[in-house]
């Protein structure tokens, strides 16, 4: 360690863990790039053939193939990826660091705006590690109503990720087709909700309202025309050569592999692991519905995409059973001190409206305690550790978002491989930039 | 879930692995489990409780930093570990004064926490000591603090843009 060094470095380090920030910022940048593929003995030092030489490009942040402001240090020899450095951070607005100023309630908002295509997830992620705190149960007819909208979500989600990646691959067909059917699904919870993104739909105890008249005719209508569509999505898909080639053995990672990095989530269950927390850890009342896992074999691209097709009809099946079993009862908990009473109560009950009042302006009180709860989101388990200190405001909220996890697979997928594979894997992988960079 | 029966016995099969220091206490609450560790154990706990445990937890499913404030030590740094087996979950936390922040790191153990470590020393300036590649992931990385501490000041930093970035440059001097 140099002099320099040790004059920038933090007070007590000891020496052992200089700190980062000590070189300049520019240096620290070109480290990143070709020193160590240089250095690593890829290629030979003095006369290089024009293939093998390696130049690193920057792929995005702003490129249309990286789903979000993704950038991609890659290292290229000809046209083989010898090394992929995942820049994230673009997008990174600080929600975990605002929720610390909103009362609980108000976080939901925030929440829900990390991944923006499974916001269901995630303020169900956020919602019951409250309600754990809280101790508060919440009724039937709220979980039924959560399990609905969040296997919808779903299947909106993985049908934007099929519209997406497809057109990524260049059958730009699939974009309009299964955007088609994702406006089904947003009409829905627009009719629900009132807002078609982000719906703030998940309260803390319940949901915010009871769907309206003609929902369960207009979401079985839905059910009826999706498996019909995700036929048309497999027949113009499976047959196709172009797509089979740009799928089949792309990507390969193992099992074992996958485990390490941490991964979850459907990339998890196409390298054959049957690892869901819908069934494996049920939370909600998931364990009420029959529904399948569906599994890849070997891990590629092609396994990750026949899952995530397969998950949108079982999900559609646990959406049919949900209606059709759907309790009477209350759609939120009729505790005063977390819920909002009904409108119809305040202009009749003094004591309706002093809570009402009590829970818009202070929020409820959340007692000291630290937890973390996960879910199953589209993209794997979605975790959400809460740090309450008492008052009506988290202490700390941090969530543990699968595409960030699963991000750092990418590498790994695509060294050794083609550019335009690494294309497919980073569409197979289905990361959302708002929720790695939060 | 272990329960709070449970969560002793680890503690001991722990302390009878990684030495008497190596668990500072356990926390029981809304049936979770927690083992608070001593920072310089941090490894050979998660060693034991990955290879050698009789129960092992395999799989980390979280790695993240907490905030004490006004608590001593301040920053807290949590391992939440996974049994797929026995679908059981074990949180492990350890805490760190902000004087002297070092952890060591797990990426060796659990590749996973590769940018989860980032991500910690990035927002709360917790060291971890032995990571490969210690760099600022989500903040600009000429920025300078580490926002997510208590005692950082939301908005209290200008919103560039264009037009006013040439009248503010390093602001923050």
């Amino acid at each position: 360690m140099t002099d320099d060094e040790l004059e920038h470095g933090v007070a007590g380090g000891g020496g052992q863990a200089p700190d980062p920030l000590a070189t300049p910022y520019r240096e620290r940048e070109r480290s990143v790039t070709i020193d160590r593929v240089a250095h690593g003995g890829a290629a030979p030092s003095e006369e290089l053939e024009p293939e093998s030489e390696l130049f690193t490009i920057n792929l995005g942040p702003h490129h249309p193939a990286t789903h979000g402001v993704l950038r991609l240090l890659c290292t290229l020899e000809g046209e083989q990826v010898r090394e992929v450095k995942p820049i994230i951070g673009y997008v990174h607005t600080g929600i975990e660091k605002s929720m610390e100023t909103q009362q609980y309630w108000k976080a939901i908002t925030f929440v829900e705006r990390m991944d923006y295509l499974a916001y269901f997830a995630n303020a169900m992620s956020f919602c019951s590690s409250v309600e754990t705190l809280l101790e508060e149960e919440v009724p039937r007819r709220a979980q039924y109503l959560r399990v609905i909208h969040l296997e919808l979500n779903r299947i909106a989600s993985h049908l934007f990720w099929l519209g997406t990646s497809a057109l990524d691959i260049g059958a730009i067909t699939m974009m309009w087709w299964a955007l088609r059917e994702r406006d089904h699904v947003l009409d829905l919870f627009e009719m629900s909700s009132g807002q078609r993104m982000h719906t703030r739909y998940f309260q803390v105890g319940g949901v915010m309202d009871d769907i309206p008249p003609g929902w369960e005719r207009k979401c079985h209508e839905f059910l009826d025309l999706l498996p019909g569509r995700i036929d048309q999505y497999e027949a113009l898909l499976d047959r196709n050569e172009i797509w089979l080639q740009r799928m089949k053995n792309v990507g390969v990672v193992s099992r074992e592999r996958l485990l390490e990095y941490g991964v979850t989530g459907p990339l998890l269950r196409a390298a054959g692991d049957p690892w869901d927390l819908r069934k494996a850890d049920p939370y909600s009342c998931y364990d009420e519905f029959d529904f399948k896992i569906p599994v890849g074999t070997i891990g590629d691209c092609y396994d990750r995409y026949r899952v995530r097709m397969a998950e949108m009809r079982e999900s559609a099946k646990i959406v049919r059973q949900a209606l059709e079993g759907l309790p009477e009862g209350p759609f939120i908990t009729t505790n005063r001190k977390v819920a909002l009473p009904p409108r119809h109560e305040l202009a009749t009950s003094m004591e309706a409206l002093i809570h009402h009042f009590k829970l818009v302006t202070e929020g409820f009180r959340v007692p000291a305690g630290e937890v973390y709860k996960a879910i199953e989101s589209p993209r794997g388990e979605l975790g959400c550790y809460i740090l309450a200190d008492g008052s009506a405001k988290p202490a700390r909220v941090h969530v543990r978002d699968p595409s960030f996890v699963n991000l750092q697979a990418l590498a790994e997928m695509s060294e050794g491989g083609l550019l335009a594979d690494m294309i497919a894997n980073i569409a197979m992988l289905d990361p959302i930039l708002g929720g790695i960079d939060r | 879930m272990p329960d709070a029966a449970g969560l002793e016995l680890i503690a001991q099969r722990v302390r009878a692995a990684a030495g008497a220091d190596a668990v500072v206490g356990t926390h029981y609450a809304h049936r979770q489990a927690m083992l608070e560790i001593a920072p310089a154990r941090v490894r050979e706990v998660l060693v034991h409780l990955r290879d050698h445990d009789e129960e092992p937890f395999e799989f980390l499913a979280s790695l993240h930093g907490v905030d004490y404030l006004p608590e001593e030590p301040r920053l807290g740094v949590h391992y939440q570990l996974l049994s797929r087996a026995r679908v059981e979950r074990l949180g492990v936390k350890t805490r760190v004064t902000v004087e002297d922040p070092v952890v060591p790191s797990v990426v060796d153990l659990f590749p996973t926490a590769d940018h989860q470590e980032r991500e910690v020393y990035d927002m709360f300036g917790v060291l971890f000591d032995g990571h490969p590649d210690p760099r600022r992931i989500l903040m600009p990385e000429d920025y300078e603090g580490h926002p997510q501490r208590r005692d950082f000041p939301i908005g209290g930093e200008p919103v560039l843009f264009t037009f006013n970035e040439h009248k503010l440059p390093r602001w923050y001097d």
